[in-house]
C-alpha cells in the first residue's frame, strides 16, 4: 500500500487537506487543531524503555 | 532551605509538558525553585548550577526523569511533590473516552488517510519514527534535532524514493497549505513561495512579507542540514519542483545559511531552469555570478523580502535599508550615555539564523564577532563561556536544547545570560530576537520585561547605561498580539526595530557611535 499511497501524495501535499499524526510534543497537536487541521496525537514513550543500545539491537532484529 | 531530588527511572514526558509542570510547581507557596526535567547532560548541569547537589543526579541516564525541588519548609516540599505526582499522572478519562493511541499504527486506524507525520521525539529515536511514517506513505515534518547527518541522508533518500517530502530534521517551521507546522506565524495568503533551510529565517521573511502587505503560497522548511554536501539539497530541490508546479506560487524564495559548494551548484542549477522569478538568500555565501544567471541574490533576510515583494509587484523603497533619521538620532543618543568601558554588542538569540544574520551585519561594521555559530571558524567560542568582545550566541543551538524546550518557549537560560551580560562592564548593547506565533511562548514580553528591567538596574547601580535592542518576529494575527508585545517591550525601554538586520545595524551604531555612521548609511545590504 505504501508505494501506491506514496506516489499519490507527491501530487498532493501542497494541495490536499492536511491530516496529521503528531508524535512527540503535544502542543504541536493543539496548535494544528486550533487551525482546524484533523490531527491524532500519539501518546509516545521511548521504545525499549529508552535504552538506546537495546533499541539498536531490536532494530537489527527487525522488531 | 531544604531540597529534595527524586529520579524516576525510565519515565518520559516531552520537554514542553515538563517545562509547564516545572513552572506550576515553582509557583506553589513556599517553593523557591523547582525543575522537572529529563536527565540529559545539559539538564543535569543546569540543576547543578542551580544548587541541586545529589549523587542520584549524576547516576541518572537520559531516559530518566529528575524532579528537583527547593522549599522553605518540609510541608511546602511535601505538598509540591504530591502536586508533581498529580501533574505527571495521566489525565483522568471521562466515561467512554478511549485511551489515546501509543503508536503510529494505532493512530492510523483513527485517521487512515493521514498524509503527514509531525515528529518531535528526542533525536536518538527520531529516525525510527520518521522511517516508520515514510513506510506508511506519510510525508514527514521532523522537528527533532540531534539526528546524525547519516540518518538524515538515509531518511531523505527513502522519502525521495517514495515521492514523499521529509522536512527536517531540526525543522522548526513550515507553512503547508496555509497551516503552520511547528513554530510559525499567521501569514496572509499570497503568491510568494519559500523554501528554507532555516526556521527563524523563514519566520522572519514570511512575517516581513506579511507586514509589507503581501502574502505567501507555501513555506517549506528543509531542516538546517539539507544543503550540506552529504544531503545535497534533496528536500530543497523536491520543494522547488513542487513550487514550480504550484499554480498559486508566482515567485520563489530560497533561504539558507551558506550551503556547501557542490550542493549550492546543484540547487542553483535547478533554480536557473525555473519558469518563475527566484530570489536566492544564502546568508554569507560567496555565490559566483555565473551560478546565478537570471536569479536575484539578496544578502540579508530583509533584503530578500524587498526583492521578493518587488518581483511579486510591490516596490518597497530603495535598495539600501536606510535607518530612519529619528532612529539614527536615538541610537547616537544611546551611544553618548555609555561608559568608557562599554564597547561591545552582545547578541543573545533564540533564532539560529537571526544570530548568523546579525554576525553578517555586525562584522563589517564592528570587526570580529565571536559566536558558538560563527561566520568564520576561527571566531568560534563555547556557547556557555563568558562573552568575548562582540558576541552573538545562538541559544537555540543543540547544546542548549537537549531535553529542554526551545528558547522561544523556555526563556530561562537566555534570561540568565541577559543578566550575566548586564553585569559585564564591557557590554554596551544587548541585542535580542523575539518570536511570536504558534509554538512560541504565550507572552514573550512578559518573560523578558522583568529581566530587562533587572538588567538595566544592575548596570545603573554600577554607573552604566545598558541599551537593549530587539526585533519582534510576528504579525498582528499571532495569538500573542504583535502590538501588545512591542508596546510592553518599548515601555521597558527596549528599542524595537522592524527587522533583525536593522536591529543589528542599530546595535552597531549604539556601540560604536558616529564613526560607523557613514558605513551604515553607505551600505547597500
Amino acid at each position: 500500500m505504501s508505494e501506491e499511497k506514496g506516489n499519490k501524495k507527491k501530487e498532493s501535499i501542497l494541495t490536499e487537506e492536511l491530516k496529521v499524526v503528531n508524535i512527540g510534543i503535544s502542543t504541536f497537536a493543539d496548535d494544528l487543531r486550533s487551525q482546524n487541521v484533523e490531527v491524532v496525537h500519539v501518546d509516545w514513550k521511548p521504545p525499549a524503555g529508552g535504552d538506546v543500545e537495546m533499541l539498536r539491537l531490536l532494530e537489527k532484529l527487525g522488531l | 532551605m531544604i531540597t529534595r531530588v527524586i529520579v524516576k527511572k525510565s519515565t518520559y514526558r516531552d520537554s514542553i509538558s515538563l517545562m509547564k509542570i516545572s513552572n506550576s510547581i515553582s509557583k506553589l507557596p513556599g517553593i523557591t525553585q523547582a525543575a522537572v526535567v529529563m536527565a540529559t547532560e545539559l539538564n543535569r548541569r543546569v540543576l547543578s548550577e542551580a544548587g541541586f547537589v545529589d549523587a542520584a543526579i549524576g547516576r541518572a541516564s537520559t531516559s530518566d526523569m529528575i524532579v528537583a525541588i527547593e522549599a522553605k519548609e518540609a510541608s511546602s516540599l511535601d505538598a509540591a511533590l504530591a502536586e508533581t505526582e498529580r501533574l505527571l499522572s495521566p489525565a483522568e478519562k471521562t466515561t467512554g473516552e478511549k485511551a489515546p493511541p501509543t503508536s503510529l499504527e494505532e493512530a492510523l486506524k483513527l485517521v487512515p488517510d493521514a498524509n503527514l507525520a509531525v515528529i518531535s521525539v528526542p533525536g536518538q529515536f527520531a529516525k525510527r519514527e520518521a522511517m516508520q511514517a515514510l513506510s506508511k506513505g506519510l510525508n514527514v515534518f521532523l522537528f527533532s534535532s540531534n539526528v546524525s547527518r547519516e540518518e538524515e541522508v538515509e531518511l531523505k533518500h527513502a522519502a525521495k524514493e517514495k515521492g514523499l517530502l521529509l522536512m527536517g530534521p531540526d525543522c522548526g517551521t513550515s507553512i503547508v497549505n496555509h497551516k503552520v507546522l511547528g513554530f510559525g506565524n499567521a501569514i496572509r495568503e499570497g503568491t510568494i513561495g519559500l523554501i528554507s533551510a532555516s526556521g527563524t529565517g523563514l519566520q522572519e521573511v514570511t512575517t516581513l512579507i506579511h507586514k509589507a502587505g503581501l502574502g505567501i503560497s507555501q513555506a517549506i522548511g528543509t531542516g538546517g542540514g539539507d544543503l550540506s554536501e552529504e544531503v545535497g539539497g534533496i528536500t530543497m530541490i523536491q520543494g522547488f519542483e513542487l513550487l514550480e508546479e504550484d499554480e498559486q506560487t508566482k515567485v520563489i524564495v530560497l533561504i539558507s545559511k551558506p550551503p556547501s559548494l557542490g550542493t549550492m551548484e546543484k540547487v542553483l542549477e535547478v533554480a536557473r531552469r525555473s519558469r518563475k522569478p527566484v530570489v536566492v538568500n544564502f546568508l554569507g555565501a560567496d555565490v559566483d555570478p555565473s551560478m546565478l544567471g537570471k536569479l536575484r541574490q539578496a544578502s540579508t533576510l530583509d533584503d530578500a523580502t524587498r526583492v521578493a515583494c518587488e518581483l511579486a509587484g510591490v516596490k518597497l523603497g530603495g535598495a539600501a535599508p536606510v535607518i530612519p533619521k529619528e532612529t539614527m538620532a536615538i541610537a547616537l543618543a544611546e551611544h553618548k550615555k555609555l561608559a568608557r568601558s562599554q564597547q561591545y554588542v552582545r547578541g543573545l538569540f533564540s533564532g539560529g539564523t537571526l544570530c548568523y544574520e546579525s554576525e553578517i551585519v555586525l562584522q563589517p561594521l564592528l570587526g570580529e564577532v565571536f559566536s558558538n555559530a560563527p561566520i568564520k571558524a576561527e571566531n568560534k567560542v563555547r556557547g556557555d563561556a563568558p562573552s568575548k568582545k562582540h558576541s552573538c550566541i545562538d541559544m537555540g543551538a543543540e547544546e542548549f536544547v537537549e531535553g529542554r524546550a526551545h528558547p522561544m518557549i523556555d526563556f530561562s537560560l537566555r534570561n540568565k545570560r541577559i543578566l550575566q551580560e548586564a553585569r559585564d562592564p564591557e557590554t554596551a548593547v544587548i541585542l535580542i530576537d523575539v518570536e511570536l506565533g504558534y509554538g512560541s511562548n504565550a507572552d514573550p514580553a512578559g518573560q523578558l520585561v522583568p529581566v530587562i528591567q533587572e538588567a538595566k538596574a544592575l548596570a545603573k547601580e554600577a554607573g552604566r547605561h545598558l541599551s537593549v535592542v530587539a526585533s519582534v518576529v510576528g504579525t498582528e494575527g499571532d495569538f500573542q498580539g504583535l502590538a501588545n508585545q512591542e508596546k510592553a517591550l518599548s515601555e521597558a525601554e527596549v528599542l524595537i526595530m522592524p527587522s533583525n538586520a536593522q536591529a543589528a545595524r542599530v546595535s552597531a551604531l549604539i556601540a560604536a557611535g558616529e564613526k560607523i555612521e557613514p558605513a551604515i548609511l553607505g551600505r547597500s545590504n
